[in-house]
């Protein structure tokens, strides 16, 4: 038996941090909420409410250097990652100035050079991806490098993702993969979606380590990934994560998600993972309720300035742009009658 | 004497020599040396260079995606072209939307032994280079010479664009070159294949030898068949081949691939929106038959365009 790393247990300063960067992206993602109403963002708005403490986690658990494909719901984890208020609203509202320039949009950024990874919608695409990313460390003789990417209960059942995750589990590869089982894909419950009793339970049938955990809760998520992402970064191939949560939003902001279940938002699976982290903070005296409150309004003025700055920021101008998808300029071909 | 199939082999042995950002990574391309020994000895010259992947095309696709994202030059085999489709998303939704969606290229190449052989059948036979060229970002080479074979594939290599290698498996074999060139001509630039002045047949890959032959026969006849060899279908060198339109009034299109929206449409689409006045009579184009590829030889033969066909078509272009 080989033995046993004992991780650094989640400190009361770790969960301060965590919570807080959760709290940015809930508010900032109730502001998405508000200007898609208002009609400000042109296209859909996915948020992630109820699956930020896992999503935190992950981002958390990185370090400089690491990579990180999110997904759809991973505004915490992104923002843990290093993304920021700025990118993110600069990408909803079409910026010129943000890093897709307006040639993508919503939860397809990312700054591919700096490790953060721009999904692409195809559900899986992501998993094959950074594996090859953790191949390529690997031959330039980089170690100790995690690669991480998340996925629903969904995407587990597409082609992309088996062949991904067996073809990462072949090369052993430090690919820490995170399962949110948020029940619903768009409307499909887990009884529509897979038949073995839980999705951790594929772990064995690809030879790699699985990990459950309860998605509401923080200090949980934070332990579950550490301890996954040690488990990575240490050779023991990849890792994969299953947390259980429920989506308290609907698929998009289009979307009332009448379907869910009442029963299932009554229960545990239910709880919102932001409102159970402040009360621990509270509870456990780690912080006073008025400080909680006013990191809220902290979160509030930042997200505000960088919409009001945002707002006054260039849009894509069609006439500039080059239109040119080969990165050699001398590819580019002109269709004439048009 | 080396053959289309050998050039492709030492083209990818120089790239692995030359080039620490190269690897090859496909399905038996490792200690086998790949389906049709394309990467025969490879793996044993360049030790965790060549290896082998899991039966999972877009896992292979996907993660030379990843790969040439943190800066290396993955190729990757697809056992046939036909294969490719199971990779498909990763090529045309992520590899292609890579550099205009971020700005970070993606210097990948994929090799898809391409096209008909005798007996291959409706899953080993087919032609993509019209289906990969349609989406935006994508390189489509297609040799058609023992030379382009290997100088093509090394440019594709030294691309910092996606590039989908079609190599034609009907040149494997029997396609024989004195030599190796240092250079060939620039990418996306097609080649004279054949001066003439009655008719210019425009063609890529295997078909290019069919057409040779059939400009052998017509010339027989009196006739002089321009040939224009396109290389590369994407992107398509409209140049060359309206400067030769130019010179003979006349255009048929020979393609090895499906009719519909394929590249002898998109070439007589060109000449026709960019050359109407240099055409004396209207463009033709010939093509596979609309039909899945058969297996059986006597029904394959007459699937593709053939030196016969071509030559009746050509007549029927010249009115003879």
């Amino acid at each position: 038996m080989p033995t046993q790393k004992v991780d650094a247990p989640v400190t009361s300063s770790d969960f301060i941090k965590a919570y807080r960067v959760m709290l940015l992206a809930r508010v900032l993602e109730e502001k998405l909420a508000s200007l898609y109403r208002a009609g400000a963002i042109k296209g859909g708005v996915f948020l992630g409410r109820g699956q930020e403490a896992l999503s935190v986690s992950v981002g958390f658990s990185l370090r400089k250097g690491d990579i990180f494909a999110p997904l759809i719901r991973d505004q915490a984890g992104r923002m843990a990652f290093g993304d920021t208020v700025l990118d993110t609203l600069r990408t909803y509202l079409g910026s010129q100035l943000g890093p897709m320039r307006g040639r993508d949009g919503n939860i397809h950024r990312g700054r591919p050079r700096e490790g953060y990874y721009a999904m692409i919608s195809h559900l899986g695409a992501m998993i094959p991806a950074v594996s090859g990313a953790l191949l390529a460390r690997r031959m330039k003789g980089e170690s100790g490098i995690v690669g991480a990417t998340c996925i629903g209960d969904g995407g587990t059942s597409t082609g992309a993702f088996h062949e991904g995750l067996n073809a990462a589990a072949v090369e052993k590869l430090p690919l820490v993969l995170v399962v949110a089982n948020n029940q619903y894909a768009y409307s499909t419950p887990n009884s529509r979606q897979f038949a073995c009793a839980d999705l951790v339970d594929k772990a064995a049938g690809y030879g790699v380590a699985g990990h459950s955990v309860d998605g509401t809760d923080l200090e949980q998520c934070l332990a579950t990934l550490r301890r996954a992402v040690r488990a990575a970064r240490d050779g023991q191939g990849p890792q994969l994560v299953v947390g259980k949560l429920l989506r308290l939003v609907g698929h998009g902001e289009h979307d009332d998600a009448s379907y869910v279940d009442p029963a299932m938002k009554a229960s545990a699976l239910g709880r919102d993972c932001l409102l159970l982290a402040e009360a621990r903070i509270i509870a456990e005296k780690w912080s006073p309720a008025d400080e909680c409150a006013k990191w809220r309004q902290q979160a509030e003025e930042e997200v505000n300035a960088t919409v009001d700055k945002v707002r006054r920021e260039p849009a894509p101008d069609p006439e500039e742009d080059d239109w040119a998808a080969f990165s050699n300029q001398d590819f580019a071909e002109h269709y004439a009658g048009v | 004497m080396i053959t289309y199939l050998e050039a492709i082999r030492l083209a990818q042995e120089k790239a692995l020599s030359e080039d620490p950002r190269v690897f090859l990574y496909g399905q038996d391309v490792g200690n086998f040396g790949g389906a049709f020994k394309a990467t025969k000895s490879l793996s044993k010259q360049f030790p965790g260079r060549v290896f082998d992947a899991p039966l999972s095309e877009d896992a292979i696709i996907g993660m030379a995606v990843g790969a040439a994202i943190e800066g290396m030059r993955p190729i990757v085999e697809m056992q046939f072209a036909d294969f490719s489709t199971c990779g498909f998303n990763q090529i045309v939704n992520h590899a292609a939307t890579l550099y205009y969606r971020t700005g970070v290229p993606c210097p990948i190449v994929v090799r898809l032994p391409s096209g008909g052989t005798s007996g291959g059948g409706p899953f080993h036979s087919q032609s993509m280079e019209a289906l990969y060229a349609h989406y935006p970002g994508l390189v489509v080479m297609t040799p058609a010479t023992v030379e382009d074979a290997y100088g093509m594939l090394l440019d594709a290599v030294a691309l910092d664009d996606p590039v989908i290698f079609c190599e034609h498996k009907f040149l494997y074999y029997h396609l024989k070159a004195d030599g190796l060139p240092e250079t060939v001509l620039p990418v996306g630039k097609a080649r004279l294949a054949r001066a003439g002045r009655d008719a210019t047949i425009v063609t890529h890959g295997a078909m290019l030898h069919e057409a040779l032959a059939a400009a052998v026969e017509l010339s027989e006849d009196g006739y002089e068949m321009e040939i224009v060899d396109l290389r590369t279908v994407k992107p398509l060198d409209t140049d060359t081949i309206l400067a030769s339109v130019a010179r003979t009034g006349r255009l048929l299109c020979v393609s090895e691939e499906w009719p519909w929206g394929g590249v002898a449409a998109e070439v007589i689409a060109r000449v026709t929106g960019e050359g109407f006045g240099l055409l004396d009579v209207a463009p033709m184009r010939l093509n596979a038959k609309d039909t899945p590829v058969p297996y059986h030889p006597d029904l394959w033969s007459v699937h593709r365009p053939t030196a016969n066909a071509i030559a009746d078509a050509t007549r029927r272009l010249l009115h003879i």
